[in-house]
């Protein structure tokens, strides 16, 4: 922070979404892996997202940090994990038309962030590069163009004076390359892993999110009704690709698979001893 | 029915993306007996063509705007060429690129978006699933058309810039021109574990690298990364330690000659592509195998 440096109050507005893990040994009941194979937690990109809104919150003198989620009641156990990391506040959006579909498409999700956009007016938007889960790494970039703002996709460096109107980003692209960015505020971000070291919650901070706000939001809340639900796109089949490991497994105890595993070493002839 | 696919490129080099997705777009073409259109949008566009004038690209549009990828400039570009070429399906990269405008593409022209796609099946809608790639080999034809296309770009409304490029740091080693690497991930466990990993890759002579979660946790540095967004390696020898395999690291090292395995879960997908494996307890066999070599396993 620059000493007697002039700070205007900023909001900045972080996508979080729970998501499902599954266990090493599953089953597939109809259109998705049965229950009791799932366990639920923060998605793991957004734990980014969190920290790099707190850091920026902490830079400044006027940052509010706001988190939304669209999921069930269940979700505001993972809402609940960036309060105690220092969101201030939480939205939670949820509805009956939304619990009836089997998965959310990228066009509604950004239809619902949008209205929420439009109640908070933040500066900046953060959201994780994908979800565990669906993996689908749009949601961002759509709900972006969907509100007009200016946007960069899979951030790992985030350079921005609190109050400034220009980020200045590294994308991470293929073959560790990164570019250098400058994007327009309001702008919508998505984080990628390694971005930042995401802090464990204080106890303090734990017992300071019981008391936090997280305001629950229907669809009619927010101006849109059950069409919003609507996708071209229906999820028809999900099943297990079948592993066709041809792989020569060396056995035995560890002393006679690594003695095994030498013995092929030396023969590749790139390795000596 | 018609399909649209845009190209790729990079700092001058088009990118292979471009093929796949050409090969993907001249398979649905086929299977309805429609056009495969191609767009290559600023950078070397003429020398870009060049390369894309294969056999089965019926017309190849060049938007001449601009040298580097720029996601308002592409939004624009495509939606333009959308307007003008009316295709029924629309074909960009799954690449980090390629989800910094698809989506915004899909969402101003309100058509439903599929991300990660492996394969494509025209049943009337389209059926997406599984992989595909490389381009059939052909002979360049010539007898493409190419249509310089006046895409109108709206410069007022590009709001961002790219102002460099920069390779990752962590020092001059270069995991992709090792002979022999010895790859470490999450089965480590714990940072002070990567020193076992490190004396075996020490007593064998051969490089140490790592699959993302090593150097998200910042264990090691990020040119030590093979995968998708790291280097692509193809050494003669490459062994997987508490690897998974998951498929953007895969994409980073499946031309290695030699896939060695070590993890303790045998359906792993690092075995669906390994060549030898132990499906053991890597902190009992890596000790061992150090010992096979002669060295000296340190505490961990």
């Amino acid at each position: 922070m620059v000493a007697g440096g002039q700070f205007r109050p900023m909001k900045i507005l972080i996508a979080v979404t729970e998501v499902a893990e599954v266990e090493d040994d599953f089953e597939i009941e109809g259109l998705g892996v049965a229950e009791q194979y799932l366990d639920y937690d923060l998605n793991e990109w957004d734990d980014y997202a969190i920290e790099e809104g707190v850091q920026l919150q902490e830079a400044g003198e006027d940052v509010e940090v706001v988190s939304v989620t669209i999921g069930p009641e269940r979700s505001e156990e993972t809402i609940r994990m960036g309060l105690a990391k220092g969101v201030d506040r939480a939205i939670r959006v949820w509805d009956d038309a939304l619990e009836e579909r089997e998965e959310l498409g990228v066009e509604t999700k950004a239809d619902v962030l949008a209205a929420v956009v439009e109640d908070e007016a933040p500066d900046l938007v953060l959201t994780g590069v994908q979800s565990n889960d669906d993996a689908f790494g749009a949601t961002g970039v759509a709900l972006a163009e969907e509100i007009g703002f200016e946007w960069a996709a899979v951030v790992n460096t985030l350079d921005l004076d609190p109050g400034g109107s220009v980020a200045s980003v590294h994308r991470e692209l293929e073959g560790g390359v990164e570019e250098l960015t400058d994007v327009e505020l309001p702008a919508v971000l998505t984080i990628q892993t390694g971005i930042n070291e995401p802090r464990y919650a204080s106890l303090r901070g734990i017992r300071q999110a019981q008391s936090k706000e997280i305001a629950p939001k229907s669809l009619g809340d927010l101006g849109l009704d059950e069409s919003v639900t609507e996708s071209p796109i229906t999820l028809t089949q999900l099943y297990e690709p079948e592993t066709e490991s041809d792989a020569t497994v060396f056995e035995g105890s560890p002393d006679e698979e690594a003695d095994q595993l030498a013995d092929l070493l030396r023969e590749t002839g790139v390795v000596e001893g | 029915m018609t399909v649209l696919a845009i190209a790729e490129h990079r700092r001058g080099e088009l990118r292979d993306v471009s093929f796949e997705l050409a090969t993907a777009g001249r398979d649905l073409a086929d299977a309805t007996d429609g056009d495969l259109h191609l767009a290559v949008i600023g950078g070397a566009v003429e020398a870009f063509v060049d390369r894309l004038d294969r056999e089965g690209v019926d017309v190849i549009h060049t938007i001449d705007e601009g040298e580097e990828f720029n996601h308002d400039v592409y939004v624009q570009a495509v939606e333009a060429l959308y307007d003008e070429v009316e295709p029924d399906t629309l074909l960009m990269p799954n690449s980090v690129n390629g989800l910094d405008y698809a989506p915004a593409v899909a969402n101003r022209l309100s058509l439903p978006l599929v991300t990660d796609a492996i394969d494509i099946e025209h049943d009337g809608g389209l059926a997406v699933t599984r992989e595909k790639y490389g381009w059939p080999p052909a002979e360049g034809t010539d007898d493409t058309e190419v249509r310089a296309f006046d895409a109108d770009i709206d410069e007022s409304a590009v709001r961002s810039a790219v102002t460099g490029f920069q390779e990752v740091g962590g020092g001059d080693v270069d995991i992709s021109e090792a002979e022999v690497l010895v790859s470490v991930g999450r089965g480590i466990e714990d940072e002070e574990n990567i020193a076992l990993i490190e004396a075996l890759a020490e007593t064998l002579d051969a490089t140490l690298s790592s699959s993302r979660p090593i150097v998200d946790n910042g264990w090691l540095p990020k040119n030590r990364q093979v995968g998708q967004s790291g280097k692509q390696v193809t050494p003669e020898v490459y062994i997987a330690i508490g690897i998974s395999g998951a498929v953007q690291h895969v994409a980073g090292m499946k031309g290695a000659e030699t896939i060695v395995a070590i993890n303790t879960d045998s359906n792993a997908p690092i075995y669906d592509l390994a060549d030898y494996g132990i499906v053991d307890d890597l902190f009992e066999v890596v000790p061992a195998l150090i010992e096979e070599f002669g060295g000296e396993p340190p505490e961990v």
